[in-house]
């Protein structure tokens, strides 16, 4: 088969580390090419080295056998290179047809909107897509505004197609279009790099997979000559669990009462529509929907960051009227955001204030107007010991901590009983390992598994279906601000759920 | 009337909708007046206008730096050129200093036109058959030059920032100028274009408005025209054939204004005019700042956003 891209000993350094580290790496005509590996292992660095974002420090490209230089995406998607971000870039005000031809020369002066929109009506056709080129972008699903993207792509006759986590916004169902539509054009001579950190994915999707860790290619194999648990241990150097211990003891005793709960999102519109819910002591309660259906308002109404318009909510017996952010945590709400270096800490504060963001205004770490900074400083140390939260010293600032120690140092403020040595009755964890690699995942994993044993009560929202299946006691699926279906893991396929995430009808309850 | 505010917001809704905001449209519109005033006097219209858009040009460049490549806060640099242009109008148009300007630029003028206050009107041209018609044919097709000429440029504007491959380049560039980018779309010239259209237009507004229908000179001449313009862009929603029903209704609602006056009625009030900048200015600074009112009213998404690939 013949080569498409060929690059040759890519080095990329940035200030402190080496991002790619002499990376050889080939694509061919006709093949989906999984990149794997985790978040930081520069899979993304070396595509876009490729897609002329960045300069490579030394190293060879080759496109179709000829020596190239790429300084810039125009340069990249005149050789035939095209790349589908992570987070879409599209105009939501603009229509499906002015997204596609942004930017391109041969359009003439005049848009003919006509004769371009049936062009592009047949191009999306041939992978059996159904999308009307004159709606606006606001107007389309997750799914079809990928289907944008990759429009935007081969309309330009692109022959080399790169995805960034294309799936990390899809349900079950809209990737196994994406998938089969990924096959029909490489069947038409294209080739398909297809970055991802999620190994069943590279398994179902590619021919071959190279593996990336610490920027170096640990390994390029053939699809069909690997497993699962051969490609995991390449990704993380050594042996991987895929199943957590859990083995408790539940209790039926019921600590949240959520009833008939309505809530208005930013944006005004009712975002949860009726939702009822109970999380029993010990147990977590997992939530997963596709993300903007309604989850995260549901968590930071928990939190009482948000105030309901509608319904009740009950918490270990205690009827919330009028919640606010301090009332819940002294009631004992526990809260881990979403994008912790947003939402989670102040970066430019030092680890121990951070830590203490929550109990420094009660005893003994507040002195009426004074707060025992000692005092706080001896129990920092303690904490950063035992949440094993890597870090030169505890006065140095959150910023500069990686994204596994900030989420450790999150879970730690949350969970070592700070205020009043009492243990947290509820903790809600917005996708809580979103971002972290498979081994700083797993502590977290098993530490909200241990705080369950112990009677806390959990609420785990997350939009990895295998994970919720692994971590979770009882899981809801969350669509259009209903709950729709609750069940235990192993009770319902994977199928199924898709299905239910995507609002098909299939209410179940157990 | 309205062809003032007309002229004026059709740059500024180019402007905006590249995703930079313009607050030095009073200074740019002022100093086209007093551009004008001057060049008018010491060799005719013709020149006038040519100098009125050549200043134009020039204090937009120095907004199209200072927003665009250096990234600095647009609210603030708009309002200190439009400042700028109030005092060096009001400099240059000071009679000794008027009277040198005048001398050195036309040694043949004679002194009585050196000190006057006043400028030779520009034409009206009938159009021909139209004009005659009884009644309504004086009111609608007896104008100068530049109303029948706004009129078409609002038009031609509508068509190329609606219908063509360059107008979806400057609305992408304002709402998403990461994404245009990556696409191959050159942000910093689309904007510096825009910026620059949007002075070009606004001095020749403030020339119309001085030799085309008010030819006699003071300080502060305009007035708060310019900010009265960025309120239409606003209310015409960033759409130039929605800024012809707006300009004429604002410019409508004034000459009504006058009219009272002749008969008496209802003074106008010269602190409701100084307090409009100040007004005007806040209302926008809300607007583009309240995300779901931007949503609602369709304000482009990186209006007052300066862009750099690097945080992109």
């Amino acid at each position: 088969m013949e080569e498409l891209v060929h690059l040759h000993g890519i080095v990329k350094r940035f200030p402190g580390v080496i991002a790619n580290d002499n990376v050889d790496f080939t694509l061919k005509r006709g093949e989906i090419h999984a990149l794997l590996g985790e978040n930081g292992a520069g899979k993304t660095t070396l595509m876009n080295i490729l897609y002329g974002l960045y300069k490579p420090d030394s190293g060879e490209i080759y496109i179709e056998g000829r020596r190239v230089e790429i300084r810039s995406p125009k340069e990249a998607i005149k050789l035939g290179i095209g790349m589908v971000h992570q987070n879409f870039k599209l105009i939501p005000q603009h229509t499906v047809l002015e997204n596609v031809i942004l930017g391109l020369k041969d359009v003439g002066f005049i848009i003919d909107s006509k004769k371009i929109g049936e062009e592009i009506k047949k191009l999306a056709e041939q992978y059996n897509w159904k999308i009307d080129p004159h709606v606006f972008v606001w107007q389309l699903s997750a799914g079809e505004k990928q289907q944008v993207e990759l429009l935007k792509i081969l309309y330009r006759k692109a022959k080399i197609l790169i995805l960034d986590e294309p799936t990390s916004v899809l349900t079950p169902q809209e990737c196994k279009y994406l998938f089969y539509a990924l096959r029909m054009m490489v069947k038409e001579g294209r080739g398909v790099i297809f970055i991802t950190h999620k190994l069943d994915e590279a398994l179902a999707i590619s021919d071959r997979v190279t593996v990336m860790r610490r920027g170096k290619v640990v390994a390029t194999k053939n699809t069909w000559e690997t497993d699962i648990k051969e490609l995991a241990s390449f990704m993380i150097g050594r042996p991987v669990l895929f199943n957590i211990e859990k083995n408790k003891t539940y209790s039926d005793e019921e600590l949240v009462i959520v009833r008939n709960l309505k809530v208005f999102n930013d944006a005004g519109v009712l975002s949860l529509k009726n939702v009822n819910l109970t999380i029993r002591k010990n147990e977590i309660f997992g939530i997963i929907g596709v993300t903007g259906n309604g989850q995260q308002e549901l968590a930071e109404v928990l939190a009482g960051l948000r105030r309901p318009v509608d319904g009740e909510i009950i918490i270990d017996g205690i009827k919330i009227v009028d919640p606010n952010p301090q009332k819940m945590i002294e009631l004992g709400v526990a809260y881990i955001p979403p994008e912790p270096m947003k939402y989670g800490v102040a970066p430019n504060l030092s680890v121990i204030d951070n830590l203490f963001l929550k109990a420094y205004r009660y005893r003994p770490y507040s002195k009426k107007i004074f707060i025992d900074i000692k005092k706080m400083e001896k129990k920092a140390e303690e904490i950063v010991e035992k949440f094993n939260i890597v870090c030169p010293s505890p006065s140095i600032k959150v910023r500069s901590l990686s994204g596994g120690n900030i989420q450790r140092l999150i879970l730690a403020r949350e969970l070592s009983e700070l205020i009043g040595g009492v243990r947290s009755k509820l903790i809600i964890a917005t996708y809580p390992t979103k971002g972290l690699d498979i081994a700083a995942a797993e502590f977290l994993n098993k530490s909200l598994i241990e705080y369950s044993k112990l009677g806390t009560s959990i609420l785990y929202i997350t939009e990895d279906i295998e994970e919720a299946m692994m971590v979770c006691d009882r899981i809801g699926v969350i669509h259009d601000g209903k709950i729709v279906g609750t069940f235990k893991p192993g009770e319902v396929s994977v199928e199924k759920i898709g299905l239910m995430m995507a609002g098909a009808d299939a209410s179940i309850s157990s | 009337m309205g062809t003032i505010y007309l002229i004026a917001s059709l740059g500024e809704v180019y402007a905006e909708r590249s995703g930079v905001l313009n607050l030095g449209l009073e200074g740019m519109m002022i100093m086209g007046a007093a551009i004008s005033f001057i060049f008018t006097i010491a060799y005719g219209h013709l020149v006038a206008i040519l100098m009125a858009a050549l200043i134009g040009v020039l204090m937009s460049l120095i907004l199209a730096v200072m927003a665009i490549h250096l990234r600095l806060n647009q609210v603030i640099v708009g309002l200190a050129l439009t400042l700028l242009g109030l005092g060096l109008s009001g400099l240059i148009t000071f009679p000794d200093i008027r009277r040198r300007i005048l001398s050195s630029l036309n040694p043949s003028l004679p002194e009585s036109m050196l000190m006057i206050q006043q400028a030779e009107k520009l034409p009206e041209i009938p159009i021909p058959l139209l004009s005659q018609i009884p009644l309504i044919g004086k009111t609608f097709f007896t104008h100068n030059i530049l109303v029948y000429t706004s009129l078409i440029l609002a038009i031609i504007m509508w068509f190329i920032l609606f219908k063509t491959r360059y107008g979806l380049i400057i609305r992408s560039v304002g709402e998403n100028p990461s994404m245009a980018d990556s696409l191959g779309v050159n942000v910093f010239l689309v904007r510096y274009v825009t910026v620059v259209i949007s002075g070009l237009f606004a001095s020749l507004a403030g020339a119309y408005f001085f030799i085309g229908f008010h030819p006699f000179w003071r300080e502060g001449v305009t007035a708060g025209r310019g900010f009265i313009s960025l309120a239409l862009v606003i209310l015409a929603t960033w759409n130039p054939l929605r800024a012809i029903l707006g300009a004429y209704l604002f410019g409508g609602v004034e000459t009504f204004q006058y009219r009272l006056q002749l008969f008496g009625l209802g003074a106008q009030s010269p602190y409701f005019l100084a307090m409009l900048p100040y007004i005007i200015t806040i209302i926008t600074l809300i607007l583009i700042s309240i995300e779901s009112i931007r949503k609602r009213i369709g304000v482009p998404a990186s209006l007052g956003t300066p862009y750099s690939r690097e945080e992109a």
